[in-house]
């Protein structure tokens, strides 16, 4: 097994390649010295521009928001103690697609650029607001996951709802494919609105790791070791609202990252729920990144949506992990 | 020194109280036996002992009121054994009695020599050395309370609430963690301890609190709170009484109906 302390510096390379490769690989097709180059330099206007403007707001939107949900998910299965939790339990997702859809369908979007991520960010605000509302400030795991049921299940309706009443099918299809997830054709303006928001909220995702630690053993020991649950709470909750619902804004509903990497992690930090956080973190922007660059040679002139490709690699990886799960407990 | 003391502690759900005007003292050096039939309300009684749920009356540690004792400090003083085995994640026996340590090191700090020193000895005394490495998951029932029973003597607390610690113990390792208590309370610790074999109480325990309904039936030695009078009264059985060299034997042997 991997020795506990190259874990973060190899997933840190990882994270770093591709970030390297999402910056250099494009359908421009220029080689990644030039590309280097213009970037840094400037020379070569055009390419330079590529660069500047394209490709380097595309790479930082996949390593922040893939950080955001693979770090969510590794904090929300060590808050409820439960390894089927991901940032769309809580809701977070869900409603802030329904925000963006809101966005489209009133036509703010076509109005004003940054009215959709922000009714999404909106949206996403307002789920976790009611979820707690719902589930109570001081309420066990088991209430905040009917709560984030509850209002997820609402928030998929009311998109339905939207989708079905759209006055014309180009209308219901831009939707669609703004749900499927993607990083093309995001600029500077996404990565100014998001990024704020996906720092302020991993920040407070990181301040769990001791209280997810206690928390291994139950609320009732957890809260006997001095750890106050309320804080937990709200630092998981807003750290999730804030980091995903800002992910969710920019670049449409990415599943599986959240679910899956803190699964695959997992064993490799020792089921430790804390030193599974940056690990996650790390791992979240790998996948993305990834995914994103995957998305980008596999069929560069088809649009492929990121969300489908997350899921398209995820479930399999998930399929194997319950294989061998079932093998071990059998 | 009053370690714990209760003062008309009163926990209510919904109209009708589950603990009811109790008060008691515990001081250190005691090892006290909680014991009372299902439901009496002893879980409920710890849990207001450590604030986990809301309660009237008041309940001091130390002498020092517990609404002015933050968390942390809390912790430091009380150590709080529950009676669900809840381990959430395959962690080793190890890390998971390390978690004992948590009130007494700063967030991200590495475990330091003394909590390393406290884990080796809390890994003695619950006897658990042996599987430090295995996932704690992977344990038999006994080997998991005896597992959490090491993480609670991690936290190195003057004083210990244990709920039902010795449930799904074989003998030997009941009888073991029975001396355990008793070996902290020679320390000048102290420890509430509730139980249902009335013999290891008897034995074991230098004083019982008798609960019923959530309200104090008895409380005293051992020989007086386990009188006929009073276990009938308490739990509707009728018992054997004997005694050895080591101290008084309690076998319930009948149901008494009214």
């Amino acid at each position: 097994m991997t020795p506990q302390r190259l874990v973060l510096p190899l997933l840190g390379a990882v994270t770093l390649a591709l970030f390297a490769a999402s910056l250099l690989l494009g359908p421009a097709g220029a080689p990644a010295g030039r590309s280097l180059a213009a970037l840094l330099t400037g020379d070569n206007p055009a390419l330079a521009l590529v660069m500047r403007e394209i490709r380097l707001p595309r790479a930082l939107l996949g390593l922040g928001i893939g950080a955001a949900l693979g770090l969510a998910g590794a904090a929300l299965q060590g808050y409820l103690r439960n390894p089927l939790a991901e940032p769309g339990l809580l809701g977070v997702s869900a409603a802030a697609a329904l925000g963006a859809v809101l966005a489209f369908y009133t036509g703010l979007a076509a109005l004003l650029p940054l009215a959709l991520p922000l009714m999404a960010l909106g949206g996403a605000f307002a789920a976790t607001l009611l979820v707690v509302g719902l589930a109570g400030v001081a309420g066990g795991a088991l209430t905040l996951i009917l709560a984030g049921v509850a209002v997820s299940s609402l928030a998929g309706a009311l998109t339905s709802l939207v989708l079905n009443l759209s006055p014309n099918p180009f209308a219901a299809s831009e939707i669609m494919f703004w749900l499927l997830g993607s990083l093309a054709d995001r600029s500077w303006m996404h990565v100014a609105l998001a990024g704020p928001f996906i720092l302020a909220g991993m920040g407070l995702l990181l301040l769990l790791a001791r209280d997810l630690e206690a928390l291994t053993l139950g609320e009732d020991a957890a809260r006997s070791l001095g750890i106050p649950l309320g804080r937990t709470r709200a630092l998981a909750l807003g750290g999730t609202a804030a980091a995903v619902g800002a992910g969710v804004a920019v670049a449409g509903a990415i599943g599986f990252v959240g679910l899956v990497v803190p699964h695959l992690l997992r064993p490799v930090v020792g089921h430790s729920p804390s030193r599974l956080l940056p690990a996650a973190a790390l791992g979240g922007a790998s996948f993305l990144l990834a995914a994103d660059v995957a998305a980008r040679l596999i069929a560069p002139e088809r649009d492929l949506k990121l969300g489908v490709l997350t899921a398209l690699v995820g479930a399999p990886f998930f399929l194997r992990l319950v294989w061998t799960t079932r093998r071990r407990l059998a | 020194m009053s370690l714990l003391a209760l003062d008309r502690l009163t926990v209510r759900r919904g109209p009708c109280p589950v603990v009811d005007d109790v008060s008691f003292t515990i001081r250190a050096g005691e090892v006290v036996g909680l014991i009372g039939p299902n439901g009496a309300g002893k879980t409920t009684l710890m849990r207001a002992c450590l604030g986990l749920i809301p309660a009237e009356g008041r309940v001091a540690i130390t002498g020092r009121p517990l609404a002015e004792l933050a968390p942390a400090e809390r912790a430091r003083i009380v150590a709080y054994l529950p009676q669900e085995r809840e381990i959430a994640w395959p962690i080793t026996v190890e890390a998971l009695v390390a978690l004992g340590r948590h009130p007494h090191r700063r967030p991200g700090a590495r475990l330091s020599a003394a909590d390393r020193a406290a884990v080796e000895t809390a890994l003695e005394m619950a006897e658990v050395s042996a599987f430090r490495t295995r996932p704690a998951t992977e344990l038999s029932g006994g080997e998991r309370a005896r597992v959490l029973m090491a993480r609670a003597l991690a936290q190195e607390a003057p004083l210990l609430l244990a709920d039902e610690p010795v449930a799904g113990l074989d003998p030997a390792h009941a009888l073991d963690l029975m001396e355990t208590l008793g070996h902290l309370g020679a320390e000048g610790k102290a420890v509430l301890v509730s139980l249902h074999d009335l013999t290891l109480a008897a034995r074991h325990c230098t004083r019982l609190v008798l609960l019923r309904a959530g309200r104090l039936l008895a409380e005293g030695p051992p020989e007086a709170v386990l009188s006929p009078a009073t276990l009938a009264a308490a739990y509707g059985v009728s018992a054997f009484h004997a005694a050895d060299a080591r101290g008084p034997i309690v076998v319930p042997t009948g149901r008494i109906r009214p």
